[in-house]
């Protein structure tokens, strides 16, 4: 099987420079390796300098690594995101309004759009949730959106992460080095802005206040300093000048959630919470949780506090729901979605786990729970030996695997050892939904630093790159 | 501000401080060492270091019977002495870690790189160095912690609890040095006043600073009241007791006008600071230095735990034991790991 020729951003087949890559492509011809190549290690220096590190859990060595920077901006011109950032929009109304839907009326269930067990059956759905009423019936106030380009207007999206996504203090953080390493690259042309997304996000989060906080207390929840994010919840909440707490830090009483300052309780009305669900409330989930605040459930079904993203948007991102999105926005929105959705077939059905065991060498084969590019077989690149053992564990457990085609992700130029060479990408924008649905222009980019490697996530070596969107 | 937030700006100040205590006991350790022996007999200024340091117990069953080597190695970059420099400056970076973000970004700096300096040092790079270069090294970083802290942090109650946890700190240290002067360092036969006795106060004013400054105050002699005056009662000495008591009170009472309260802590040292200010140098005497220290030491360290309770984690401190003839109480103990930090006195 011949792969097909991957998509590169800057340069087409016939050796002509897209547009939006012009300055890009100036400025790489015109400087010197060397010179580049002392950039790359000045912009090493500042992110450990700055702390900007990133725990890996599973691996020796040192427990604070940098993830790799590429110094070449990946850049999408105005027209371009404006048709991607309504998709992103577009996705996240129908995933609110899925979500609402499901702790409500479950319309979508009655209608047999989504089967009901793909739902009620599902380990994300939370029963806790069903009739709670929450500010401006949004659930997913911040969605990060997977996707990948495989052509000039391709774009699909990989997975939603409506739960508590992390990457945007990249996004934040590379933009900032760059235009400290490269200040006239930006002089030459007009970049939108990303910095103004902490402000967005303290909009969204104080929109969203319990009725009658009028100038609503917002704190960010984190598990604690061990924590991989760790870093960007410090960063989130510096830069809305809110408090950064710790389960430690909140106390319940009388149905309201405080914590504890030196000056005595202080009431919270919103928390901004980076801990996952089952941790949150060690009398409503997990008893052995300390990470979470005893009776915060009960804070949040009596309409005390709001917190974002809601208990229970797990059932909209989950993969085995990922499959029905284009037919959850049709079913809500009476739209056809602008972003396509790949092709996914699941194992739990026999038609589809016997085509995927027959295709093992063309798939992407992951688990629905799995995360982080671990658990992962991609077909086109694997040994004998791995695909057998894969079969095995899919004839084990097939509920467990979904399947997807081997898209040809695109590439951007990338600063590599052996000088710029084409690397594989995807793109993670943010979507905050409160009074208004915001976005700011850009998003994390990953590459694959490995030539030909397609698994960009940073616990398996990936890297990342700035994000221009140029102003038309 | 949190109540954790106010805990780990406390104990950076105090293992700051503490890590640069570290480096003046061994750098008076050092120059004793360096003197004649007048007695024959074996030398004391290693133990008398462990004994201040508060880890006799704890080197005792690990290291036995102390000589410059392994003191050195156990009060410098002993990872399981949970007081060695490498300790406190270790856990002075994780507690400054986790309130980055309501720290100056010098602040920061200055604490992580001094972690990643100390992280890689070995104790031969230390011994090729120079043990003496290490220890101005350690004191020129909490100078600049000292520094950065004054010049660049917002003066509200986060500065105060930070400059808290370097007074409490800095007051227990001072006191243990003097103690340690009257009951450990004298070989048995050696005359109080003799030739030795007046070369280990001068090294005791050496190690905090003092030397120069006592012969501004008292002249060439050095006389042990008079050490004892400088130490403990003059407010303008930066190591006394009484300027530390009068920072500790400083603070406290800007903390108590930030937020509209005082507590039981003001109480404790507002008392601590009156008997300091009035106090004299012969009454001291009177009831015995070693005594007055003990107790200065004791009230001190309640005053840690009291703190603790009005201001930082509601938890239940461990409370002290009662410090016994001849031995200094055990040092301040910060749990590692965890966020929790516990006291005893």
């Amino acid at each position: 099987m011949t792969k097909p020729p991957a998509f590169d951003e800057m340069t087409l087949p016939d050796g002509s420079v897209r547009s939006v890559y012009e300055n890009v492509d100036k400025w790489l011809r015109e400087a010197a390796a060397d010179r580049l190549d002392l950039k790359r290690r000045e912009a090493d220096t500042i992110f450990r300098r700055l702390g900007i590190t990133f725990s890996v859990y599973t691996e020796g060595g040192d427990p604070e690594r940098l993830i790799p920077f590429d110094i070449i901006p990946r850049v999408f011109g105005a027209e371009e995101w404006a048709r991607l950032s309504a998709g992103c929009v577009q996705r996240v109304q129908g995933i609110n309004a899925f979500i609402r839907d499901i702790y409500h009326d479950q319309e979508i269930l009655r209608a047999g759009v989504v089967p009901s067990e793909q739902v009620l059956k599902n380990d994300q759905f939370r029963p806790e949730m069903s009739g709670i009423e929450v500010p401006r019936d949004i659930y997913a106030h911040i969605v990060g959106i997977d996707m990948v380009r495989t052509g000039e207007n391709e774009f699909y999206v990989l997975e939603d992460n409506a739960r508590t996504p992390s990457g945007v203090a990249y996004m934040l953080e590379n933009r900032e080095v760059m235009m400290r390493l490269f200040p006239e690259l930006f002089a030459g042309q007009r970049i939108a802005p990303v910095d103004t997304y902490a402000t967005e996000l303290l909009r969204t989060l104080s929109s969203v206040a319990p009725s009658g906080a009028s100038n609503p207390t917002i704190a960010v929840l984190t598990p604690g300093i061990f924590n991989s994010a760790y870093f960007e919840h410090a960063f989130l909440a510096e830069g809305m000048g809110v408090e950064l707490v710790e389960g430690q830090d909140l106390f319940v009483e009388d149905k309201k959630v405080y914590m504890r300052t030196p000056a005595g309780p202080k009431r919270v009305d919103v928390l901004y919470r980076r801990i996952d669900d089952s941790f949150l409330d060690p009398q409503a989930f997990r008893p052995d949780s300390v990470l979470g605040v005893p009776g915060l459930m009960s804070a949040y079904r009596a309409g005390n506090i709001n917190v974002a993203n809601a208990v229970g948007t797990g059932i909209s991102d989950d993969k085995s729901i990922y499959t029905y999105m284009p037919e959850i926005i049709r079913f809500y929105l009476g739209e056809e979605p602008i972003l396509n959705n790949v092709p996914t077939f699941s194992c739990r059905n026999d038609e589809d786990c016997k085509y995927v065991l027959a295709h093992l060498d063309e798939l992407v084969v992951k688990e629905v729970h799995g995360s982080g590019g671990y658990g992962m077989l991609i077909g086109p690149t694997s040994t004998k030996e791995q695909r057998e053992e894969f079969a095995k564990r899919i004839k084990a457990t097939p509920h467990v695997y979904i399947a997807q085609p081997t898209l040809a992700l695109s590439t951007c130029p990338t600063f590599v050892d052996s000088g710029v060479a084409p690397r594989h990408v995807d793109l993670r924008p943010f979507v905050l939904s409160g009074d208004q649905v915001r976005m700011v222009p850009g998003g994390l980019t990953r590459v694959a630093l490995p030539e030909g490697s397609l698994v960009v996530n940073s616990s398996q070596g990936g890297g990342t790159k700035d994000t221009w969107v140029l102003e038309g | 501000m949190l109540s954790r937030t106010a805990d780990n700006l406390y104990w950076m100040g105090r293992y700051i401080e503490r890590s640069e205590n570290n480096a003046r006991i061994l750098d008076v350790a050092h120059r004793m060492s360096l003197l004649p022996s007048l007695t024959g007999e074996h030398r004391t200024e290693w133990q008398s270091a462990i004994t201040i340091s508060g880890g006799e117990a704890h080197f005792a069953e690990h290291y036995g019977t102390p000589n410059e080597t392994n003191a050195v190695y156990y009060m410098t970059l002993d990872r399981d002495n949970s007081s060695s420099i490498y300790s406190c400056l270790r856990a002075a970076r994780e507690n400054c870690r986790a309130i980055r973000h309501a720290v100056p970004t010098e602040v920061w700096e200055a604490v992580n790189t001094t972690w990643f300096e100390i992280r890689d040092m070995t104790q031969n790079r230390l011994l090729s160095r120079g043990a003496q270069q290490f220890y101005d090294w350690v004191k020129e970083r909490s100078s600049l912690f000292r520094g950065v802290t004054v010049g660049t942090m917002l003066q509200d109650d986060s500065f105060h609890f930070a400059r808290l946890g370097t007074f409490l700190e800095r007051g227990d240290n001072t006191a243990r040095i003097l103690d340690v002067k009257f009951h450990v360092l004298l070989p048995m036969g050696e005359q109080i006043g003799g030739a030795l006795d007046y070369y280990q106060w001068t090294a005791l004013l050496r190690s905090v600073s003092a030397l120069r400054n006592y012969r501004r105050v008292f002249g060439s002699e050095v006389v042990p009241s008079r050490v004892a005056q400088l130490l403990i009662l003059m407010e303008a000495m930066p190591r006394s007791l009484h300027h530390c008591q009068a920072e500790i009170v400083t603070h406290l009472d800007a903390l108590g006008v930030a937020y509209g309260q005082r507590h039981e802590c003001h109480r404790m040292a507002g008392e601590a600071h009156a008997k300091l200010r009035f106090g004299k140098i012969e009454h001291i005497f009177d009831v015995g230095l070693h005594e007055y220290l003990t107790d200065y030491i004791e009230r001190n360290a309640n005053l840690g735990v009291q703190i603790a309770k009005d201001f930082l984690l509601t938890r239940e401190p461990v409370i002290a034991e009662p410090a016994s003839q001849g031995q200094t109480p055990g040092m301040q103990t910060q749990t590692m790991g965890g966020m929790s930090q516990t006291q005893s006195g």
